[in-house]
């Protein structure tokens, strides 16, 4: 039972791959984001996975205790999981303003002409912000 | 103290006036603080630069002495990089100041704030020596970068921002997935720690695929044909300031730290063997020189068809790097300095003309050529740059391009980088006929040429595209001294 042993690392590509399946599949933004956010996570386990060392101890100094676990691994996955989260804050965000420019969120239900000026009734114009943009 | 210990500044002053700048109210002052934050990077660096060329400088953060701590590690390379990417930002932010009260009327604090950290984050990816924390200012430029493209006017905009966030997360998720296989082979992340290390353990499944993860990764963040095709969309709706200072750094800073890995941390010797690197990016390149100019030939936006330009032109930096010399290598970091000059002018014409117009449809502009001459000839001049005329920055890049290629035996590329030329030229033309040839379009009201506090900033990085087509020493020198540093082992 060879493989049982990277159980960790058996699970990491496993989200990954039903993570990125589901950014690229779907059609829906949010569940784009969601994917996103699985396939990040996946890689997070990855890192963790990676710091344990087998019958090593938090890596807080301690009497009698001589193995640790690496700590170096969790403290990036720390600034990486920031990063995540404001990965999908700004995915998310971006949703709401394309849900209010355009009333829907599903790709497929977005239709622009293509190399069309949305404000095409005023050429010349100098098109305001306001004019398309919610 | 020297001139080592105010490197790290270029990043910091950028990166604490954000926060600053996203409080203050108004308008002049918001700018004012993002052109002294762009300028104070511009000059430590300028400053800096004549040390890099002769030896490397160092900067431990905290005076943890690497490879514990993290490290800057500047040597000629980004120290080239460095001074364009701040050299961009404080050229294009006074001519910004107008175009952004039109673009972005709200708001202007938050900004300008978004701008100072994507451009410190930049700044960061260029100067750092510590793997993981190129992997933390590509996320701090990338995030910042969607949210500025969503300020577009167009709500396309806001499509085309989502679809570069969901890419350049993907990106940098493969990157972070090759450093971590890169720390657990070796249990560092310090750039030159890695370099002396991986070579016990190169010959391994984990230390490929970190190298594979890499190339993919930042592919995807340079718009390497076929992974470009968030490039477009993002630039051709962006707010134009926002344009410019990407096409003319964002690109390239990724593509500087695909250099670094390939030629310092794998090493040339390991990276061009363990995969098949020369196969696979000339392939590539060429088939992002042929797709970029052949599509840009049809764009009717002209930003699009700038942005397909791009594409291309990143093919030819990536070709002259697939070569695996010397030559070539000097030849991919001379182009990636020469086509921001380039196509910042161009960018900036258009922006110009946008500010007047209010379109850059091709149809738009019929007879713009008459009714904004300045304008106009300072675009038909940077696109003589791009399209490689003698006396321009373009002409000497592709010139040197050329010879590397005949040096490395491959003189059927010169045919390539030929034809792809005079595709340019088409696509130049294009623009040249419908100003000046055609009659204008009468529904547009006519304009009048832009004032001169924006044809000024114009006109300098017009100006810059013929200096470096004639005194090469910065461009060329600069280019060729990071060949140097990049080729010579550990940063």
């Amino acid at each position: 039972m060879a493989w049982l042993g990277h159980f960790n690392y058996w699970v990491v590509v496993i989200l990954m791959m039903i993570g990125f399946y589901a950014v690229i599949a779907r059609g829906n933004m949010v569940k784009k984001i969601m994917g996103l956010n699985l396939f990040q996570t996946s890689v997070f386990i990855m890192f963790i996975s990676a710091g344990k060392i087998i019958g090593g101890s938090t890596p807080v100094l301690r009497e009698g205790i001589t193995v640790y676990s690496n700590p170096l691994p969790h403290v990036l996955i720390l600034t990486a999981i920031v990063v995540g989260v404001a990965t999908t804050a700004v995915g998310l965000a971006l949703a709401v303003r394309i849900l209010e420019a355009y009333g829907t969120i599903e790709e497929d239900e977005l239709v622009d002409p293509p190399d069309q000026p949305a404000d095409e009734s005023h050429p010349g114009m100098p098109a305001g912000k306001g004019d398309t943009a919610a | 103290m020297n001139i080592g210990e105010w490197l790290p500044f270029s990043v910091l002053v950028p990166l604490i006036a954000a926060p600053v700048c996203a409080l203050m109210p108004g308008r002049t002052g918001p700018w004012l603080l993002a052109f002294l934050g762009a300028l104070t990077s511009l000059l430590i660096v300028a400053i800096a630069l004549p040390v890099l060329w002769q030896g490397e400088l160092s900067y431990p953060f905290g005076n943890w002495p690497p490879p514990i701590g993290i490290e800057y590690r500047i040597d000629a390379a980004n120290g080239l990089v460095a001074l364009l990417v701040a050299a961009v930002a404080t050229f294009v932010l006074p001519w910004a100041r107008i175009i952004n009260n039109f673009e972005v009327p709200e708001r202007q604090g938050i900004f300008y704030a978004l701008f100072l950290l994507a451009f410190a984050g930049l700044m960061g990816i260029t100067l750092t020596g510590d793997a993981f924390n190129v992997f933390v200012f590509l996320e701090i430029s990338s995030l910042s970068t969607y949210a500025l493209i969503a300020h577009g006017w167009d709500r396309r905009a806001l499509l085309a921002s989502f679809r570069y966030l969901i890419m350049g997360t993907v990106g940098a998720t493969f990157v972070l997935i090759g450093i971590g296989f890169l720390y657990m082979m070796t249990g560092t992340l310090n750039m030159a720690d890695l370099a002396e290390r991986l070579p016990e353990v190169r010959d391994t499944t984990a230390v490929r695929a970190a190298l594979a993860f890499i190339i993919v990764g930042l592919g995807l963040k340079l718009a390497l044909f076929p992974l470009h095709l968030w490039l477009p969309n993002a630039y051709a709706y962006a707010p134009n300031f926002i344009t410019v200072f990407l096409a003319a750094t964002a690109t390239k800073v990724a593509l500087y730290v695909m250099l670094r890995f390939i030629f310092t941390i794998f090493g040339h010797d390991y990276s061009f063997f363990a995969l098949p690197l020369t196969a696979v990016l000339l392939a590539l390149a060429i088939a992002g020189m042929f797709a970029g100019s052949w599509v840009a030939m049809f764009q009717h936006n002209l930003k699009r068809m700038l942005a397909y330009s791009s594409v291309a032109q990143v093919g030819y930096m990536v070709l002259g790097i697939a070569l695996a010399t010397s030559a070539g290598l000097a030849a991919g970091l001379l182009h990636l300095f020469n086509h921001a000059l380039m196509k910042g002018a161009l960018f900036m014409a258009l922006g110009t003309v946008f500010w007047r117009v209010g379109s850059v449809r091709i149809d738009d502009l019929s007879g713009i050529g008459r009714e904004m001459p300045w304008t106009m000839t300072a675009f038909a001049l940077a696109g003589l740059s791009l399209i490689g005329v003698p006396l321009t920055a373009g002409f000497v890049s592709k010139w040197y391009l050329i010879i590397a290629a005949m040096e490395a035996g491959q003189p059927w590329l010169v045919a390539l980088i030929v034809i792809t030329s005079l595709m340019a030229i088409y696509y130049i033309w294009r623009v040249v006929e419908a100003a000046w040839f055609t009659p204008a379009r009468e529904a547009r009201t006519p304009v009048s040429e832009a004032p001169l506090s924006l044809l000024v900033p114009l006109y300098v990085v017009v100006a810059a595209n013929f200096w470096f087509g004639i005194d090469t020493r910065l461009s060329v020198g600069g280019a060729e001294a990071a060949a140097r540093a990049l080729l010579g082992g550990s940063p």
